[in-house]
């Protein structure tokens, strides 16, 4: 926070000609989901922009917080992962003069989401950008960003916060009811938008649910092949319900700007010229997308397992901490007595397995279905 | 349907129209091989569909000075842009007596408006599809080598189908082949064996099914062959863990089901059920488990974790078989 005000700081004073010691033109934002990188990452491009440091009311940071800031460019991957001809062109906008005179910032969400080849694209930019030009990448930790892009940034690491305060924001900023926002808290571990999911969304709790009643259902071969083949089409469905309602949006509009439904004198009534190409394109990216979503809501539910499994432990050695799954506490306490600390260790371990096929690749059912066997075997 | 039409005299226009590359070069073949007979002299123009431009038609249609025959071909004609379709349809109305004009047509939604006009100028319409049934690829050997003054019985046909697999254009030269290089009348069965073995195609499930079975060297064989003739990897994968899943599903069920009612409660048609619950002898929850979580160790080396994507089946196909008898 110190280092991020002092830049901050520092950035004012290069504008007004001095050496600006303390400012560095590109930053990489770690910490884990729900530690809020994009958050910060945005408030400091808010303080370089504002001109009181980052006060948060003028119009300068009224814009970088609605996204509306022409000197703000903000990167979302979407997709599976961002190639280098998106990289490029990124970097050519990124080399732009900044249009309201301060700085251009380029905020990367997500930028472990970047291929080896986009990484190496953005080398030579990030290194040595244009000198108005300030690059602040987001990652889960330094060491999911090559290494020579880490050597060329400035590592800002923030930590998740403690249960009690993502309960404090939700009772105060969500009006959520105090014992609810300490339950969606704990469940939560710290991530507030996954919190807040939870607090406010009883189908993100009923999903919670089921992911948790999963261990106790592991009675046979049967039953583990049916729980995962469970999971995998809830995270279908859910995939389907999130992407369903943009795709379409998406697809009218580029359908509308290769001419469908327009009228008039010498126009066809189909798409002109390269409109199936354009559609494919944009089909395939919704794909990749649809396929990330599902990926990432099979991985929340691993997370809530593991959670589980480490409740397990926690119970089985009595260890006083705070339990995530607290509210399942008699499910807990029948793992507990019927495994052994090692045999959940190794649950622990191929619910991680699993995690890592999931992102080579694996078909998702059958990484999920052998995770859910070992879960069984005592 | 094609071998007796070669008509002395042909149509001023033929639309050839399927997507089996093999029958509409014949049908092409032949229209040409009658202009010839009518007239030796006949030239021929071969032209390729997105080549063509405008005004290219009406130059080569045009009457010559010493009044020659002449013979022009258009392949892919799907790719023909609009004002050459207008123009061929409106020459199909008013075709020219000393051209014939052929036009290959791979089917579909693609320059279907050459389709149409072209059929509506009262073209001469040759349709060649795909075969898609078996009893249909069997009757096209049949055929072939009755065209090459032979036959053959039933079971070499079949013996030939499953060593050269389901191209015809494959089929038909491994027919002339035959027919050229074995003696008598009749082709057998040993014929076909002395110059073809093994299997063309061999689908995942085939392979999944002889694992399940406990069949190691059948399993492995399959396997071989599917991977030599370009089954991916990643399929026969896909198809292992199937034939596991159901081996679990079949075998978690409720003990009380029976026939109809346990196949709608797994979702399973009914033969497959009795399928599985064949297979499922000599098998134990243990055993599948492992099958299983072997299948997903595999997933993950075909798709770029491991170096070698054939080691990684056979050694999975092994597993399988060993987790058979270990209940």
């Amino acid at each position: 926070m110190q280092t991020l005000r002092r830049a901050a700081a520092a950035a004012a004073e290069t504008l007004a000609g001095g050496s600006g010691a303390g400012m560095t033109h590109a930053w990489l934002f770690t910490g884990p989901l729900g530690s809020g990188r994009e958050e910060a990452a945005r408030a400091f491009a808010a303080a370089l922009f504002c001109s009181g440091g980052g006060c948060g009311h003028c119009d300068m940071c009224h814009q970088v917080m609605v996204g509306s800031h022409p000197d703000l460019e903000t990167v979302r991957p979407q997709g599976l992962s961002y190639g280098v001809k998106d990289t490029r062109q990124l970097i050519l906008r990124a080399a732009g003069a900044p249009t309201l005179g301060r700085w251009r910032v380029v905020l990367f969400e997500d930028a472990d989401r970047a291929t080896e080849g986009a990484s190496n694209a953005l080398l030579k930019a990030i290194e040595e950008p244009p000198p108005r030009t300030v690059w602040l990448l987001c990652a889960p930790s330094p060491d999911d960003m090559m290494i020579t892009i880490r050597s060329r940034c400035r590592v800002v690491t923030l930590v998740t916060p403690p249960t009690s305060a993502v309960a404090h924001v939700l009772a105060t900023r969500e009006n959520v009811p105090p014992d609810m926002a300490a339950f969606a808290a704990r469940a939560a571990q710290g991530h507030l938008d996954r919190a807040r999911r939870l607090a406010l969304d009883a189908d993100a709790r009923g999903r919670r649910e089921a992911v948790l009643s999963i261990p106790a259902a592991l009675t046979g071969v049967g039953e583990c092949v049916a729980a995962a083949e469970r999971l995998v089409k809830t995270a279908e469905e859910e995939a389907v319900a999130v992407t369903s309602v943009l795709n379409e949006a998406e697809t009218t509009e580029l359908r509308k700007v290769y001419g469908e439904g327009s009228t008039g004198k010498g126009l066809n009534k189909g798409l002109v010229r390269g409109g199936a190409g354009a559609l494919k394109e944009l089909e395939e990216r919704q794909k990749s997308r649809a396929t990330r979503t599902k990926r990432d809501v099979i991985d929340a539910a691993l997370l809530d397992l593991v959670a589980f499994y480490r409740d397990v432990l926690a119970v089985q050695f009595g260890a006083q901490v705070e339990l995530a799954t607290e509210d399942r506490r008699a499910d807990l306490e029948a793992v507990a007595r019927s495994s052994t600390p090692e045999g959940n260790l190794r649950r622990i371990e191929a619910i991680m397995l699993c995690r890592r096929r999931l992102a080579a690749n694996v078909s998702p059912q059958m990484a999920v279905e052998a995770m859910t066997l070992s879960l069984r075997s005592p | 349907m094609l071998l007796g039409m070669a008509a002395s005299d042909p149509a001023p226009v033929t639309l050839v129209i399927g997507d089996e590359e093999l029958l509409a070069d014949r049908a092409v073949g032949e229209v040409v091989a009658a202009a010839r007979a009518a007239d030796p002299s006949t030239e021929t123009h071969d032209l390729i569909g997105g080549k063509v431009e405008p005004g290219e038609l009406t130059r080569l249609t045009s009457p010559s000075l010493f009044g020659d025959r002449s013979v022009v071909v258009i392949r892919s004609a799907h790719d023909l842009v609009k004002e050459v379709i207008a123009e061929i349809v409106s020459y199909a109305a008013h075709p020219a007596e000393e051209t014939t004009l052929v036009l290959v047509h791979p089917g579909g939604v693609k320059g279907k408006a050459l389709v149409d006009g072209v059929k509506k100028a009262g073209a001469n319409v040759v349709t060649v599809t795909k075969l898609t049934k078996p009893a249909e690829r069997l009757a096209f050997v049949k055929a072939e080598l009755k065209r090459a003054g032979r036959t053959v019985s039933g079971d070499a046909a079949s013996a030939l189908l499953d060593a050269v697999g389901s191209d015809l254009r494959e089929l038909a030269a491994a027919c002339s082949q035959l027919a050229f290089d074995t003696p008598g009348k009749v082709i057998d069965e040993a014929a076909v064996a002395r110059y073809h073995r093994g299997r063309a195609e061999v689908s995942g499930f085939t392979v999944a099914d002889s694992a399940v079975e406990g069949r190691l060297g059948d399993a492995l064989e399959q396997l071989r062959w599917a991977l030599a003739t370009g089954t991916a990897p990643v399929l026969l994968v896909s198809a292992l863990a199937r034939s596991l899943r159901s081996l679990a599903k079949v075998g978690g069920a409720p003990r009380n089901l029976r026939g109809g009612q346990l196949a709608s409660h797994l979702g399973m048609p009914p033969w497959q059920v009795t399928r599985v619950q064949n297979q499922l002898r000599g098998w134990g929850p243990d055993g599948i488990a492992r099958a299983l979580q072997a299948v997903a160790a595999a997933d993950e080396q075909v798709k770029g974790g491991g170096a070698d994507p054939a080691y990684a089946l056979e050694r999975t196909v092994q597993t399988i078989v060993a987790s058979r008898t270990g209940r």
